[in-house]
């Protein structure tokens, strides 16, 4: 990402660099600079309300040695393999199926995308008003099966926001997957078509691969985005039943402004830090070396 | 899309990645303080809920007639409010008037210079001192100095019953421990949940340990832990009154799903009123949300109340109660001189005017002050309001809710283990072990 010099000859070379700085400017302040502040509160011991202290590594063997905090990588990483493996296939099935041209696709797209208009904590307000064991759709529609304790059960809950994470953020997938399927040349099916190619086999042997790198950007969304998830969990279970859907955000901000305990929140957020950093590098290795490569030879 | 120089891409998808992890480490620091109308103009938070109509009644009437020291008032609910204060008083963005509850929360924001002392105050005006019921007022005192003055009413937790259900299966009020526990199998069978509770809001749960703990151990168990003495957790009392909550969850005592109700939506509230659930021990401000949200319910008299049964060979006393003296004004001691002077003149003159009084009495609530006997006696409430004023006048003891009292490091670790406990997922056992270690924290 290095800026290159005032050079004149720059223009010949492509933009300024100087395009950069203004996003730089904001990265740096917004992203950088916090960053550094929350590495250094993980070395002291603050309440949030008193003076700042240097505690040395307290904070870090609190953290690592603290069970919770485990238990919360834990629910994390669950979290975001179910999310994945639930959210891929569905979204990339309906970009592909919303990326075709007939009218009432096109509908169709429009009613997927609604939820994706939603806030969520308003999302997580209707979920657990539709959730709720006593007063939500199972009793209200008389349908026993609806009637679970879905936020109140342990074993159940976690697949219970796995599924309204899913519902929230399918269709932004899909909006990617809509438009990287649109980008596709046609003559690519054209010529498919001509040597005897079945719709499964197109879409094995031509969609798939050209999507390559649409998956990729959709894959690192999905992994390290399931790494933020918050608003929605906070609102809809607040982390519970006890420790169930405690994921590694949530447990950060809980340390932080429940417990006050500033400085065990900040490591847990550096640790944040690091599993988004190496997760995003590995997801974008996945492309392969050569990523400036054309798909579209012979196109 | 291929197009993009997916180098740059890279870097820049896991710089976003870093940069949403941050924004997250930094929320919560925000708050509306700086929205005031007048940036020299005091501040003033406070909570949703029954309380709410009247003290926006008093600060609307305190603008009108002082318009050249007006107060800007906002409204959270309280289990966000909790967090909220905490953060922007941290970060200088406080308010001018901090709501709070006494105890080791106080005693925090005392201990970080966060809050004016109010004691000169208090002794140059000795009718703010004289209007306030004495045992109420000492838990704004640390230290032998006044950090914090009652802001409205009194509120013992009770246990309120729904008459219909009890009458439907011929059963009576529980005055012991084991009375209760032979009510649990008789309401299950009637198709009722014997007890109501907002689980996900983990504050309720408190009240089941305060009061057992109160009345097998009496108030010394609680004096001891909030005192920090080393190993105070270990009284057996904690130990058999954490068995005894298993037990109850173990007979099927609390409503289906009880973990993932929350009480700030009054949802507990609601299970009570529409028959779902026979009992609910909650603090006594429901009486107001209950008298709003199920008007015909409370007018109708079905709505019963009652102190927490004995339990059998306990040394609590009976009259013994737990729950919040009052909530309280701090101000704040980095509020500018001009907001401190316009807070002191309202804390002096513009509350508990006899139309505040009358407002939070009409609300249902027991003002703190004194002598309102009569305007008791006269309120359509008066049933439910004399037995929560003789309540908290007669008890030998009256406990400030665990959360509250202790340090909020203490206060999170005791509501994450008890909700443990609630759900079985630790033993009374792991329970005192994990909370003996936070003793001084």
């Amino acid at each position: 990402m290095s800026v290159s010099t005032g050079s004149r000859r720059v223009l010949e070379k492509g933009p300024s660099g100087w395009l950069a700085a203004p996003a730089l400017f904001l990265f740096l302040l917004f992203a950088i600079i916090p960053l550094a502040g929350v590495f250094f509160l993980s070395f002291t011991a603050w309440d949030g309300l008193g003076e700042i202290k240097l505690d040395g590594l307290s904070s870090w063997t609190t953290v690592l040695t603290d069970p919770v905090t485990g238990n919360a990588l834990w629910v994390t990483a669950k979290i975001m393999f179910f999310s994945f493996v639930v959210q891929a296939p569905i979204s990339l099935l309906l970009g592909v199926f919303t990326s075709a041209s007939q009218k009432y696709r096109a509908v169709l797209a429009v009613l997927y995308f609604v939820p994706l208009l939603l806030s969520s904590a308003a999302v997580a307000i209707a979920y657990k008003a539709l959730l709720d064991p006593n007063f939500g759709l199972g009793p209200g529609l008389g349908v026993p099966f609806l009637a679970q304790d879905w936020l109140g059960n342990s074993d159940l809950v976690l697949f219970v926001v796995v599924f309204v994470i899913a519902w929230q953020f399918v269709p932004f997938h899909t909006l990617i997957y809509q438009g990287g399927v649109r980008q596709i040349p046609a003559s690519l099916y054209e010529a498919a078509q001509i040597d005897g190619a079945g719709r499964v086999q197109q879409f094995f042997a031509i969609t798939l691969p050209q999507l390559k790198y649409t998956i990729i950007t959709s894959s690192t969304l999905m992994v390290v985005g399931s790494l933020a998830y918050f608003d929605l969990i906070f609102v809809l279970t607040g982390g519970g039943p006890g420790y169930s859907t405690r994921l590694l955000p949530l447990h950060m901000y809980l340390t932080g402004f429940k417990a006050n305990d500033m400085g065990a929140a900040s490591a847990l957020g550096v640790i944040l830090v690091v599993i988004g950093l190496v997760l995003a590098l590995v997801l974008q290795r996945l492309g392969g070396k050569n990523r400036n490569a054309s798909q579209l030879e012979g196109a | 899309m291929q197009m993009v120089k997916l180098t740059l891409r890279s870097a820049a998808i896991a710089a976003t990645a870093a940069a949403v992890s941050i924004s997250l480490a930094a929320c919560g620091s925000s708050g509306p303080a700086g929205s005031a109308a007048s940036a020299d103009s005091a501040t003033m938070w406070g909570l949703t809920g029954g309380n709410q109509p009247v003290l926006q009644k008093s600060v609307d009437a305190w603008n009108k007639a002082h318009p050249e020291e007006s107060i800007k008032l906002d409204f959270f609910a309280n289990d966000a409010y909790k967090t909220k204060v905490r953060t922007a008083v941290g970060a200088g963005q406080g308010p001018t008037f901090i709501y709070g509850w006494g105890g080791g929360v106080l005693k925090s924001y005392v201990d970080a210079g966060q809050v004016a002392d109010l004691s000169d105050f208090v002794k140059d005006n000795p009718e703010v001192k004289s209007r306030y019921l004495p045992s109420v007022l000492k838990n704004g005192t640390i230290d032998g100095k006044t950090y914090a003055l009652p802001n409205n009413n009194v509120q013992p937790v009770v246990l309120y019953y729904n008459k219909e259900v009890f009458d439907k299966i011929g059963a009576e009020a529980p005055k012991t421990w084991d009375e209760l526990m032979a009510l649990v199998p008789k309401f299950k069978a009637a198709g009722v949940a014997p007890f109501s509770l907002g689980g996900q809001s983990k504050w309720p749960d408190l009240m089941w340990l305060e009061y057992l703990v109160e009345r097998i151990g009496g108030p010394e168990v609680f004096a001891n832990i909030a005192a920090n003495k080393p190993g105070a957790w270990s009284d057996p009392a904690v130990k058999e009154a954490l068995t005894k909550i298993q037990e109850l969850v173990d007979a099927g005592g609390f409503i289906n799903g009880f973990s993932s109700i929350a009480a700030d939506s009054n949802a507990d509230q609601a299970l009570l009123y529409t028959g779902k659930a026979a009992m609910i021990l909650q603090g006594g401000w429901i009486y107001q949300g209950l008298k709003k949200d199920a008007a015909d319910f409370v007018s109708s008299g079905k709505l019963g109340y009652t102190t927490f049964p004995t339990v059998e060979g306990g040394k609590g006393d009976p009259a013994n109660v737990v729950g919040n003296p009052s909530n309280f004004w701090s101000i704040s001691s980095k509020a500018t001189d001009s907001q401190k002077k316009a807070a002191l003149e309202y804390v002096k003159s513009g509350m508990f005017t006899d139309a505040d009084t009358q407002a939070l009495i009409d609300s249902g609530a027991v003002p703190v002050t004194t002598g309102i006997e009569d305007k008791l006696a006269a309120s359509p409430d008066k049933d439910f309001l004399s037995y929560v004023y003789g309540m908290a006048k007669n008890a030998p003891s009256f406990t400030l809710s665990w959360d509250q009292a202790l340090s909020p490091a203490q206060g999170d670790a005791m509501l994450a283990n008890l909700d443990q406990i609630f759900l079985k997922k630790i033993t009374p056992e792991q329970f005192v072990t994990t909370m003996n270690a936070t003793i001084g924290k």
